[in-house]
């Protein structure tokens, strides 16, 4: 005869397996059309180019070394690769700019939301729930008419006679800047919203009865307060940015190429599969630095995140 | 006399959030106007004409394309959504168990590496098998995009679990109902919004994405974000716009339903 207790924990360990089965679905999908392949990408990292793309079955550190230097064709020396190296640098650089900008305009914006009468909020909310669901692809689009020579900012200015010539702003750092900080602003708003929809106003009231003038409420009372918001919608920004593919393809042009137009190059017209691989993992080793930060802060937070 | 002093005003605030709104909408209604020229220019405005929508509803690849991404979307977002479901049902409303933070980190995988480097990973393993089977078809890309749809199609759902207690599933244990019967009668029932909630999320999500889908397609299968993405690189007439206004308007559609469902639910 079993005891009580026995068939309790044969109980309980048949719910795990059955809780094991009913997800294996999605963890086995998940496995073959997603993780799994990022393994491959590793072994691949270490392989020979082959003549047409693809790779040749022999073991080599050039992909890896590519990543930041170039042979010399002629003596065989090793030097920095200028032109990888720039391309690293303007992507984390973009990035870093686009989470500020966004930040910078996109507080207020929250700010603005949250601090609306209840039944008004949805509203505002709605509207910025829009363009985040609406096709990243359309709205680059949309931002290019703007922007481009023949576009509405050029041709106003100079229907008002500011200017005589378009200002070129395609295919520049600068519309790059623009069109990321525009796809990727709701994408900042959402988490502060979350998390400045639960200030609770008597601490700011407080802070006006210490004297405190509005700089200071906002300085020493509510970024404080919404401060796992703004890393949140920080990591929300800086990771898609630096692996923006769509954007620069769209805005940047040749010239102002982001490491995700690198990597495909290597698939492309490089075909250097090796390569590609190598700056893959690099890029993804930059985001998981970057999502390692953000545990780490949360975790110091005692795991309070909006 | 002293005004009221509003301790929620931030000097500049709502001028900034105004400068917002416009900047966000400026571009989309722009696109939706253009789409309505005369002209073949995107700039210059000469009439109300809707030949771009006829041009683009007799041109067969945008054609092919729409009806490929409705292929793609509706399949991925079924799977997504059913094996979410079942994903959701073993990983809320128990004790800890082993393995259920791995669970957790795993099904939400997807969403913490950069869409370019799950591309550049596809398109390399699925070279592989194309090479190895012959298959080319479309199985690919429903494959990888139910992938991605999975973290977010579990999202919704995983939520208005964590919202139901396990005592009228009890109940209905003690009058004897079978598991699939408790499941179908009382689980579902309550658990539909938030299915529903997930499937559409599941489904904008695959219609939309353009990175994954541009790797991982054959010759030939063009899905509608793909298409376009191409014809950027050509001269651009109307016809773009007015595609992007009815994909525009699928979305908005989609999402309002999203929005209103998911606000309910926290209102309940």
């Amino acid at each position: 005869m079993a005891s009580a207790e026995e068939v309790a924990k044969e109980a309980e360990r048949r719910d795990i397996r059955d809780r094991w089965l009913l997800s294996a679905p999605a963890l086995i999908i998940i496995f073959l059309a997603a993780t799994g392949p990022l393994l491959i990408v590793v072994i691949y990292s270490f392989l020979t180019p082959g003549p047409y793309g693809d790779v040749v079955w022999k073991f080599s550190t050039d992909g890896w070394l590519s990543v930041l230097m170039q042979r010399d064709i002629f003596d065989d020396t090793l030097a920095f690769a200028d032109a990888h190296l720039s391309i690293f640098w303007r992507s984390v650089k973009l990035s870093f700019l686009t989470t500020i900008f966004t930040l910078l305009f996109g507080f207020p914006t929250a700010y603005f939301i949250a601090t609306r009468p209840a039944r008004q909020r949805n509203i505002w909310l709605f509207l910025i729930t829009i363009p985040f669901w609406t096709n990243l692809l359309i709205r680059t689009f949309a931002i290019q008419e703007v922007i481009r020579n023949e576009g509405i900012v050029n041709t106003v200015l100079i229907k008002l006679g500011i200017i005589s010539q378009p200002i070129q702003m395609m295919f520049t750092d600068f519309a790059l800047m623009v069109g990321m900080t525009y796809v990727y602003l709701p994408l900042m708003v959402l988490p502060l919203y979350a998390s400045m929809e639960k200030i609770d106003f008597r601490l700011v009231e407080a802070g006006y009865d210490l004297y405190a003038n509005r700089f200071q409420v906002l300085r020493r009372v509510i970024i404080p307060l919404v401060k796992p918001g703004i890393i949140a919608g920080s990591i929300l920004v800086f990771i898609p940015a630096l692996g923006a593919y769509v954007t620069p393809r769209v805005l940047g042009g040749t010239k102002n190429m982001m490491l995700g137009n690198l990597i495909e190059l290597q698939f492309g017209q490089g075909r250097n599969w090796p390569l590609g691989s190598a700056l893959s993992i690099s890029l993804m080793a930059i985001v998981m630095v970057a999502l390692l930060l953000y545990v780490r802060s949360v975790g110091r937070r005692g795991g309070a995140h909006g | 006399m002293a005004s009221r002093f509003d301790i929620r005003r931030q000097t500049g605030f709502t001028t900034i959030a105004m400068i917002c709104f416009f900047a966000l909408y400026l571009p989309i209604v722009t696109l939706v106007v253009y789409a309505f020229n005369a002209g073949s220019s995107i700039a210059i405005w000469e009439g109300v004409s809707l030949r771009w929508f006829y041009q683009a509803w007799n041109n067969d690849q945008v054609v092919d394309a729409s009806i490929r991404s409705l292929q793609i979307a509706s399949v991925a977002a079924t799977i997504a959504t059913i094996v979410a479901t079942m994903a959701a049902l073993a990983t809320t409303r128990t004790k800890p168990y082993p393995g259920l933070g791995f669970k957790y980190a795993f099904i939400n995988q997807p969403l913490m590496v950069p869409e370019i480097v799950t591309a550049v990973a596809l398109l390399i393993f699925f070279s592989r098998i194309k090479i190895w089977t012959g298959y080319s078809g479309l199985g690919y890309l429903m494959a990888a995009h139910t992938a991605f749809c999975i973290p977010f199609a579990y999202l919704p759902i995983r939520a208005r679990l964590e919202n139901m207690d396990l005592s009228l599933e009890i109940a209905a244990a003690d009058l004897y109902a079978t598991p699939w019967k408790a499941f179908r009668r009382v689980t579902f029932p309550l658990l539909w919004p938030g299915i529903l909630a997930g499937l559409m999320l599941a489904f904008v999500i695959s219609l939309d994405d353009v990175v994954i889908t541009e790797f991982v397609k054959s010759g030939g299968q063009d899905t509608l974000p793909t298409y376009m993405l191409g014809q950027f690189r050509r001269v651009i007439t109307p016809e773009i716009n007015a595609i992007s206004t009815v994909f525009l308007l699928i979305s908005i559609l989609i999402v309002t339903v999203f929005f209103f469902i998911s606000r309910k639910k926290d209102q309940e």
